[in-house]
């Protein structure tokens, strides 16, 4: 997807553009603005002051999903919510990445009940889990920089790494 | 994955103008996922032009069914569910709970767990109206108050990290008292924040209060009348800013707010400017709760005495078989509170916060409703909006301080 | 009971014939389902501004009555509070709408059809309100189960993983 496909089999050469559009990708994320419930307001708050995200290129916010590369889902995922969740998914461009931020999004937490759905990864695929309920923002940073290592270092062109 | 349950405008037919149905003004869908709506709160707009004719609310994106789920937990470990409700008032919560839980079994809190449990909720009160104030700010493209208030949030969690564990889920007041006493340095702690943050309170206000930009887009929009306001059950600031002078800390006062003075802002204009104004002042008198109940915390035991229902102190498993098993026995199966229905309601952040809370003699809670108060205060949206361009609909939206966890529970 | 409480509790008592019940100083009264409206529009009239909540309760498996749907009331003006309780049976349950007398009825009526099936008649714009529009059931009876999914652990992760239904790309 993307430049490799406009310039060809560069053979050798590939190796190092895959290198350099994996680490420029990596500091320039957008992630989109999407909060959901109690991990949002830990969201803002690793951007806000004191925590600033943004030292790791992951300050620009995009409200519409077709300009944003990663999507936090932090919170609690509602059955109400889940068609609406993947079709904002599938509005992203590729390549793309989903942080399930805190207990609920990653396995329910503590609603195990007909409302919630247990697990994000039930509805998008799901690149790195943070634990927490809610996380710390520096929780949140931490798992950003793990995404960070996995794209720069198992990145795959045409599909997700 | 079920599809996205769509209506047409033929189901919508009561609920817009005619004009939309012939196609003369247009509707508008604005979120689930929406910068400006706090959450995932949608929107049904119906547009001539960029005035809005109609606004409907859709909510439940966030239904998180906490009512179902706590009537499968006893008594104490349904309280976990609480904090989850309204994310910004969780201390507020967890005390409207265990008051109602106290209110059912009849439960005694000695003087000093008042006391205490009084400042963590003003802190968190100004934690809220915080956030409340950056992201409204925001809305109204004011950038920098977000990064100031999100500043002095940051000292408030501490506080409530240092007394508890967790910054935002503190669980920390349980029925009958406390979770523990609060450690010695969290006099000293919340000292440096009140002498510090008023200066702080004039700064936002040197921001904003007289900004002509901040002015141009909040004065006269999203009017409402107090008979109006009182009809759609808008409870708190919002019905402040109307000049209903209510609040439950000074009409019903509980957990010890009879003790401490303070005024209760009013304005009468109604707008978002009258809100903002109220929100502002409010910080300030929490300021002056939080000093006077710091000044005259009195010291003794902060957990009821009352071992039918309240755990015994830590000190005591250590020596006592009785008081080990005794332990087990509340934490496994719960204690059995009497046949009975009770309300109990305190003033959150955001108004009238009331839990109604039945019991069958068992050690589940038989129903646990939450009276909300953002469910209520949503109501008032379409009245507010009505008439209003789509950028004044947001500034509207960010002055009522919806917490989208708070309406669909 | 409050003192100012006392002169409207027996009014209410003698106009609708019932009994008022005390417990923690929450005072109730159990009203016919037939005369909520005009019970309704008595209490705005003698200074309850606010309806400060409506909800039900399910007593599943008693069948009459299967439900007690609740009003609270608040009185800004006195600073009082009065609870309703109206009985309704378990086969088709509906109550009046009070959404003309009080309009915040509106949402709370539709999340008591939403979450109890307990219909309103007479409401302006009956919808489910919190959960989607296609959903089946009515969450907070008590029959209706509470959607327990096993929690995945070591012990048992791979037996749960195998099951998991896990979204594709």
């Amino acid at each position: 997807m993307g430049v490799e496909q406009k310039l060809g089999n560069l053979g050798i050469v590939t190796t190092t553009l895959e290198q350099a559009v994996a680490w420029s990708r990596n500091y320039a994320m957008w992630p989109m603005l999407f909060g959901l419930a109690c991990c949002a307001i830990e969201m803002m708050a690793a951007q806000a002051s004191d925590n600033d995200m943004s030292r790791f290129g992951m300050e620009l916010m995009r409200p519409s999903p077709r300009q944003s590369d990663l999507m936090i889902v932090a919170g609690r995922v509602s059955r109400k919510m889940a068609p609406v969740l993947r079709r904002l998914y599938d509005q992203m461009p590729e390549p793309k990445w989903v942080i399930a931020m805190g207990d609920c999004a990653s396995c329910g937490g503590v609603f195990n009940n007909y409302a919630i759905v247990q697990g994000v990864d039930e509805v998008v695929p799901v690149d790195v889990y943070v634990a927490g309920c809610p996380p710390r923002p520096e929780a949140l940073i931490h798992g950003i920089l793990t995404l960070q290592d996995k794209v720069v270092k198992k990145i795959k062109f045409a599909e997700k790494g | 994955m079920p599809d996205i349950f769509e209506v047409t405008v033929d189901d919508l037919k009561h609920l817009v103008s005619e004009r939309a149905v012939t196609g003369e003004t247009m509707l508008l869908n604005m979120g689930p996922q929406h910068p400006s709506t706090h959450g995932v709160l949608r929107l049904l707009l119906e547009l001539d032009g960029e005035t809005v004719v109609n606004c409907i609310p859709d909510i439940g994106f966030l239904h998180t069914g906490i009512e179902k789920n706590m009537e499968a937990k006893t008594y104490q470990k349904a309280e976990v569910m609480t904090d989850r409700l309204d994310y910004l008032n969780t201390v507020g919560n967890n005390l409207a709970y265990c008051m109602a839980v106290e209110k059912l079994l009849d439960l005694d809190v000695p003087p000093r767990a008042q006391a205490i449990r009084v400042i963590l909720t003003e802190l968190q009160r100004i934690a809220s109206h915080l956030v409340w104030l950056g992201t409204a700010a925001l809305d109204v493209a004011a950038m920098s108050t977000f990064l100031y208030c999100f500043r002095e949030r940051e000292d408030i969690l501490d506080i409530l990290e240092l007394v508890s564990g967790q910054r935002m889920m503190t669980t920390y007041i349980r029925p009958g008292g406390l979770w523990r006493d609060v450690p010695v340095e969290f006099e000293a702690a919340v000292r440096d924040f009140l002498k510090m943050f008023p200066k702080r309170i004039d700064q936002y206000e040197a921001l904003l209060t007289r900004n002509p930009l901040f002015l141009d887009r909040t004065l006269g929009i999203g009017k409402i009348s107090a008979e109006e306001a009182l009809n759609l059950g808008v409870t708190g600031p919002l019905l402040r800013a109307v000049g209903v002078k209510w609040d439950l800390r000074k009409a019903r006062p509980y957990s010890g707010y009879e003790q401490y003075e303070f005024e209760v802002p009013t304005r009468t204009e109604g707008d978002v400017y009258a809100r903002y104004l109220v929100r502002v002042q409010e910080m300030r008198e929490s300021l002056k709760i939080v000093e006077q109940a710091l000044n005259k915390l009195p010291m003794g035991p902060v957990r009821s005495n009352n071992r039918k229902y309240v755990p015994p102190p830590r000190s005591e498993i250590g020596v006592s078989m009785e008081a080990l098993i005794h332990h087990f026995k509340l934490w496994t199966e719960g204690f059995n509170a009497p046949k009975g229905y009770v309300y109990s309601a305190v003033e959150s952040p955001r108004g009238e916060l009331g839990v109604y809370l039945e019991s069958d003699g068992g050690p589940h809670p038989y129903r646990v409703h939450w009276r909300t108060p953002s469910f209520d205060n949503l109501q008032a949206l379409p009245l507010m909006a009505k008439g209003h361009l789509i950028a004044d609909l947001v500034a509207i939206i960010g002055s009522i301080d919806i917490v989208l966890g708070d309406i669909d529970r | 009971m409050e003192e100012k409480l006392q002169p409207i509790v027996q009014q209410l008592e003698q106009a609708f014939g019932v009994q008022a019940s005390e417990y923690r100083g929450d005072v109730t009264l159990v009203i016919p389902r037939e005369r909520i409206v005009e019970a309704c529009q008595k209490m705005k009239d003698l200074g309850f501004e606010l309806l400060s909540a409506l909800t039900a309760v399910d007593y599943w498996p008693e069948e009459n009555p299967r439900f007690h749907v609740i009003y609270q009331f608040t009185s800004v003006s006195q600073n009082l509070r009065l609870g309703f309780r109206v009985p309704v049976p378990g086969v088709q349950p509906t109550v009046p709408s009070v959404a003309h007398i009080y309009h915040n009825a509106n949402w709370r009526e539709r999340e008591l059809w939403d979450m109890f099936g307990v219909k309103a008649e007479g409401h302006p714009d009956l919808r489910r309100i919190l959960m989607p529009a296609d959903w089946e059931g009515h969450p907070l009876r008590k029959d209706y189960p509470l959607g327990y999914e096993e929690p995945q652990f070591t012990f048992n992760f791979d037996e749960i993983d195998v099951r998991k239904p896990y979204a594709k790309e």
